[in-house]
């Protein structure tokens, strides 16, 4: 599956330990995502929210998305049209964050090399970056099965109402873990 | 519980039980059941509740999830009133009889009513509550989203993680604290030390440290980027939970097993731990109070579910009594729930810290992540009890926010600029 297109998306690049304040500041948390994205970076990069086009891959350091468990930190990307969040790591919390709202992120040791403005095109299932600027292509962790699963099917809420009209979800089971007191 | 011959970490153990497995392997994807979801009116009921009704799903366990409003109370706007009311009306809907309002922050919440317990496996809406951890219980933040499903089917998912152990020999000298160890040890691990597995906090530094301070230290387990941290339950965890009403339960077998497969170990003197600071825009930038010279401060901040909980309160009433802060600074207190506030004022702890000038604000999240009426204005330096000094979160972006322990933040008060707070003792 190729998550940005095959002419891939211009990059954004930030640096190490990115925050979820960063992406969806406090002050702006009561708003909808549309009044969150709006000021999505504003306090690293003012010139992001407005110039993002639908498409462009954001570029991460170690840690992307530490922080909070707020996940319009994630919502907020999807909102301004990123197609991909590539990093040399990423905080597990807003890993999971991703996968569940359907935002393909790719860990990748050499996202350093990618430069801002390059274009580049994300291959989610070969977990490969092409970065068709420099002509290289970066090898990223393989993402394990149920996530790929997961964004194929547009995130959690799609694969459970999936699911749950298939009958493979029931809303209120019967079975219980014993207690753990 | 733990009747594999297999050597385990507690995590393990809490993981095998809640998967119906008798063993876990760290790096093993497995689908747990959870006994306890705790939301919080940001990302719980307003969140939550429209994906419900898109689902038609009902509440898997109603008697196994808690809400707590903390992050838009008092509200301060007509936003936040709705935000507020959406979390008042869904838990009557849903049947969620556990629902604190306004009680304060919700790991302190749900800590003073006794709802977590060791060995069990449970999710927060909040990054704070691996707060949970010090009463032995896996316990870890979530979104929104995660949540839904947590609701709908009562399970999660989880790689099984590998066990970090951070050991803490001895004993903290005086005016040092559970805070310093955890800025300390942001900044020698990093952000992303804990690489999201289990942190296991042990030591006679640990065993030593009160229930709240052991919630401090499992509370900043978000900041050094663990999944959970864990202290192993004893009797100062069952003697919390007795006073909380909590009797039917036990700690007997919710400790490391020798020999259970650990990541690797660090260990640490508490004795010559000096309190610590970090500077503007993280966690992980931290040096001695010591050495910071002539750091002159505007605001001086007790708040937070990490930093104004009884404990840290009584902390900042050692330094504070008898004394009135810096005429150039505001010292601003929001107590850590309402329990903890009444306790704190029959001790006279109240008076002690409003005697030196603070100013009272409401028993919530407030200004930490930025969401109550008080803001951090453009160019004010403050120094804060809470987790978190990332650039403008607080407030202006222009703000800088330095980190310290209520000993630290209630010292440099005083002073006017940041002090190391053995001076004052």
């Amino acid at each position: 599956m190729i998550s940005s297109t095959r002419e891939g998306g211009r990059a954004w690049v930030v640096g190490n330990d990115l925050n979820t304040d960063m992406l969806a500041p406090g002050f702006a948390m009561k708003l909808g995502i549309e009044g969150i994205a709006r000021h999505c970076l504003e306090a690293v990069d003012p010139a992001f929210a407005t110039g993002v086009q639908r498409g462009d891959v954001l570029v991460g350091g170690r840690n992307f998305g530490t922080g909070s468990s707020r996940e319009q930190a994630v919502g907020v990307l999807l909102h301004l049209g990123i197609a991909a969040v590539v990093a040399v790591s990423f905080a597990g919390l807003y890993y999971r964050n991703a996968f569940n709202l359907g935002l393909p992120l790719l860990v990748c040791p050499e996202a350093g090399t990618i430069r801002a403005g390059d274009r580049v095109a994300v291959d989610l299932d070969a977990a490969r970056v092409h970065n068709l600027t420099q002509g290289v292509v970066l090898t990223c962790e393989p993402v394990p099965p149920h996530l790929l699963e997961m964004v194929r099917e547009g995130g959690l809420l799609a694969l459970l109402e999936k699911r749950i009209k298939s009958g493979a979800v029931r809303s209120a089971p019967t079975g219980r873990a014993p207690d753990a007191a | 519980m733990g009747s594999s011959a297999t050597p385990q970490t507690i995590a393990q153990k809490i993981i095998a039980r809640a998967s119906g497995r008798p063993a876990v392997t760290p790096g093993e994807i497995v689908t747990c059941r959870v006994d306890l979801a705790m939301m919080q009116d940001s990302g719980g009921p307003r969140r939550v509740k429209p994906m419900l009704d898109r689902l038609g799903a009902r509440v898997w366990d109603p008697e196994k999830v808690v809400v707590v409003t903390d992050h838009f109370v008092p509200p301060v706007d007509e936003d936040s009133r709705r935000i507020v009311q959406i979390a008042r009306d869904w838990t009557k809907e849903a049947g969620v009889r556990r629902f604190h309002d306004a009680e304060g922050i919700c790991h302190v919440v749900v800590a003073e009513n006794g709802y977590v317990k060791p060995g069990m496996l449970a999710v927060g809406g909040d990054s704070h509550s691996v707060t949970g951890g010090a009463f032995g219980a896996y316990m870890f933040g979530i979104g929104s989203t995660e949540m839904l499903g947590v609701l709908v089917t009562g399970e999660i998912w989880l790689c099984v993680p590998h066990t970090i152990r951070l050991r803490w020999d001895n004993r903290l000298e005086p005016g040092v604290s559970a805070k310093d160890m955890m800025l300390f040890l942001c900044g020698h691990l990093g952000m992303d030390g804990g690489k999201y597995q289990a942190i296991e906090y042990a030591g006679a530094a640990v065993s030593a440290l009160s229930m709240q301070e052991r919630m401090t230290i499992c509370n900043m387990t978000a900041e050094l980027g663990g999944q959970a941290g864990l202290v192993a339950p004893d009797e100062v965890t069952l003697q919390w939970l007795e006073q909380a009403g909590v009797t039917d339960v036990s700690a007997a077998g919710w400790h490391t097993d020798h020999g259970a497969p650990i990541l690797h170990e660090k260990v640490f003197d508490a004795r010559v731990l000096e309190p610590q600071v970090a500077e503007p825009h993280s966690p992980a930038r931290t040096r001695p109070a010591s050495t910071f010279q002539d750091v002159r401060i505007d605001v001086a901040y007790i708040g937070a579910c990490t930093g104004a909980k009884l404990a840290d309160l009584r902390m900042a009433a050692e330094i504070l009594k008898g004394h009135r802060v810096a005429s150039h600074v505001r010292l601003l207190v929001a107590p850590a729930s309402q329990r903890d506030q009444a306790i704190a004022r029959d001790e006279g702890i109240l008076q002690v810290l409003v005697d030196a000038g603070a100013e009272l604000l409401p028993t919530a999240c407030g200004a930490c992540a930025g969401y109550g009426a008080y803001r951090l204005e453009e160019d004010v330096v403050a120094i804060s009890t809470t987790a978190r000094n990332f650039k403008g979160r607080m407030g202006a972006s222009s703000a800088q926010i330095y980190l310290g322990s209520p000993y630290t933040v209630a010292a440099s008060a005083l002073s006017g600029k940041i002090a190391d707070p053995r001076e004052l003792l």
